[in-house]
């Protein structure tokens, strides 16, 4: 299912092919100007597929429904500013983080008690309520308008939001560093380990002792966390929040980039939300009507011909793309 | 001597279908305790209960002295109680060191660490690969277990469960499904467990019970139907009957 990046042989330092999709997005920054609301757009998508490869790809955690904690990151920071008139972006990403993490300890807590088929129905269910709930409480969230008039004071008291998107894009990049430094040192611990373990053989891990459930129930709300962080972020950039935020459409979308990508592999949220979010948006501009079915055929190439995803595709043709372990490490 | 395992009157039905009756169980530390009986005579279901997989309808489990009937897994293998599986339950797509080492954090409580990186825990690493060693092991630490022969896979078995310094081990068939040369292998490992440890082995293999248990139980339709020495196993005609068939035993 996935490359065998964690664990007590994986050596954990930094390999440089891990600096190019950083300098590849500061490359973007300067080169290509005119795409930097995509380009915040995309970054907002990494940090979001990265919450749902942690529980997805690590922790073996299926799940539709991970919009919710998107949805509720973004409507929170929305209706903070817009409502409440709460302006500071650390604030409204603070609030974000805590509501999603207080869904997802609650949710977490009662539907990782089951598995498969009716954990997806399940979180299928979370998201469809809250996109229910945004719906009918309009005054609140705008409802199907939306909700506008969201206001974010400069980053740091110093850099305002631009029109060309300038500082949107390096706000995201920022705090998408962060998410993924983040990420990878926990999936490099023995927490991470664990996590691989409970994936691979969950019966097992009951018989070594591990508290199964309290584990999940806890990377799923690190995960919901980082989810609410990615919505505060798009509503921050906007400056707006609507209602296709929440539901299916989203969760999915999110799960076909992360499947474009690679599961498991941590480098494939950022290759899955990079090639799905430049195919739409090319599509989308060539073919308006039939955009869907470029990235239908994409998703059945990867399904048939790369089943690790793009990059189960690298591994195999390029050898400095692969995990080292520490044990080879030690033996050069 | 206190037993660290005990069991007292358990039983367990599936509906109208009774799986485990009134079964009184000890198990004192050093002991090499056996557990056989024909296919569907409850082995399994037996060690399930005393893991809390299963919980039982009725009597009680006590775990060095602590009754631990309705207490999670969890409890139990921080109690000492440690197993291998039948069927292989391995991480298969792991390195076989860190199917030990994810064994040895959940003991040491360093499980749950998620900052520092793993293979800086040089005490896991390295009582993993002592681990691994005293199993013939030691060159196999980087190999995906699915990579191993059968018979190194049922040894890696065994390595979980020792990973977890267990008081008591379960064994569940720990042979099966290995060709007789590499089963001696095997049986090798079992004999030069640390003494202290209280082994309950379930095993088919007749060679393999009788050289290396030292107390015999019988389960007959989730009955006991008669616990002792090898040497009187052996002689029991009720045993003949029902398990071993008209022949002589060792």
């Amino acid at each position: 299912m996935s490359a065998q990046a964690s664990g007590y042989l994986a050596d954990a330092r930094i390999r440089w092919t891990e600096w190019l999709p950083w300098v590849a997005a500061l490359g973007g920054f300067f080169l290509l100007p005119e795409y930097l609301a995509l380009g915040a757009r995309i970054l907002i998508f990494i940090l979001f597929a990265l919450s749902l490869d942690l529980i997805l790809g690590y922790a073996g955690i299926i799940t539709l429904g991970h919009s919710a904690f998107f949805g509720l990151g973004a409507y929170t920071a929305g209706i903070l500013s817009a409502k409440y008139g709460v302006h500071d972006n650390f604030l409204q990403l603070v609030a974000a983080a805590g509501a999603a993490a207080l869904l997802g300890a609650i949710t977490g807590a009662i539907i990782l008690r089951t598995r498969a088929l009716t954990l997806l129905m399940l979180t299928l269910a979370i998201t469809a309520i809250l996109l229910e709930v945004a719906n009918k409480m309009s005054t609140l969230t705008g409802g199907a308008d939306g909700l506008s008039g969201v206001v974010v004071n400069p980053i740091l008291g110093l850099f305002k939001f631009d029109i060309f998107g300038k500082t949107a894009f390096l706000y995201c990049l920022a705090v998408l560093f962060i998410g993924w430094f983040f990420v990878r040192r926990l999936i490099y611990s023995p927490f991470g380990a664990m996590l691989t373990g409970i994936r691979e053989n969950t019966a097992r891990m009951h018989a070594v002792g591990a508290p199964v459930y309290r584990r999940l129930v806890l990377v799923y709300t690190i995960s919901a966390t980082m989810a609410g962080v990615a919505g505060a972020l798009l509503t921050q950039v906007n400056q707006f929040v609507g209602l296709n935020v929440l539901g299916l459409e989203p969760s999915g979308d999110l799960l076909v980039m992360l499947i474009l990508g690679g599961v498991g592999r941590l480098y494939g949220a950022f290759v899955g939300p990079v090639v799905y979010l430049i195919a739409q948006d090319y599509l989308a501009k060539q073919y308006p009507e039939y955009w869907y079915l470029g990235i239908g055929l994409l998703l059945i190439f990867v399904v048939l011909f790369a089943r690790g995803g793009i990059l189960g595709i690298l591994d195999k043709w390029l050898p400095f793309s692969k995990p080292r372990s520490s044990a080879k490490a030690s033996a050069r | 001597m206190a037993p660290v395992l005990e069991t007292k009157k358990l039983c367990k039905s599936f509906g109208a279908l009774t799986v485990a009756q009134n079964i009184d169980f000890r198990l004192a530390a050093g002991d090499r305790h056996a557990l056989i009986g024909p296919n569907g005579a409850g082995k399994t279901t037996f060690v399930n209960m005393l893991m809390g997989v299963l919980a039982p309808s009725s009597g009680q489990i006590l775990l060095g002295g602590e009754d631990v009937t309705r207490a999670p897994q969890a409890r139990r293998v921080k109690g000492g109680l440690g197993r291998t599986f039948q069927i292989n339950t391995l991480f298969r797509n792991l390195p076989v060191l860190d199917n030990v080492a994810l064994g040895i954090a959940e003991r040491s409580g360093l499980a749950q660490r998620l900052w520092r990186p793993a293979s800086s825990y040089r005490e896991i690493v390295e009582e993993s690969r002592e681990l691994l060693a005293t199993l013939g092991l030691a060159d196999d630490a980087a190999v995906r277990v699915a990579d191993l022969p059968y018979g190194k896979q049922r040894l890696v078995e065994i390595a979980i469960a020792l990973a977890l310094k267990p008081k008591v081990l379960l064994l569940d068939e720990p042979a099966a499904g290995v060709p007789s040369e590499e089963s001696s292998r095997i049986l090798k490992n079992l004999e030069n467990l640390p003494a202290e440890i209280a082994i309950l082995i379930i095993e088919h293999d007749m060679d393999i019970v009788f050289r290396f248990a030292r107390r015999i139980t019988v389960l007959v339709q989730g009955e006991v139907l008669v616990e002792g020495a090898p040497e009187d196993i052996a002689r029991d005609k009720r045993v003949h009957a029902v398990y071993l068939g008209e022949g002589q035993h060792g």
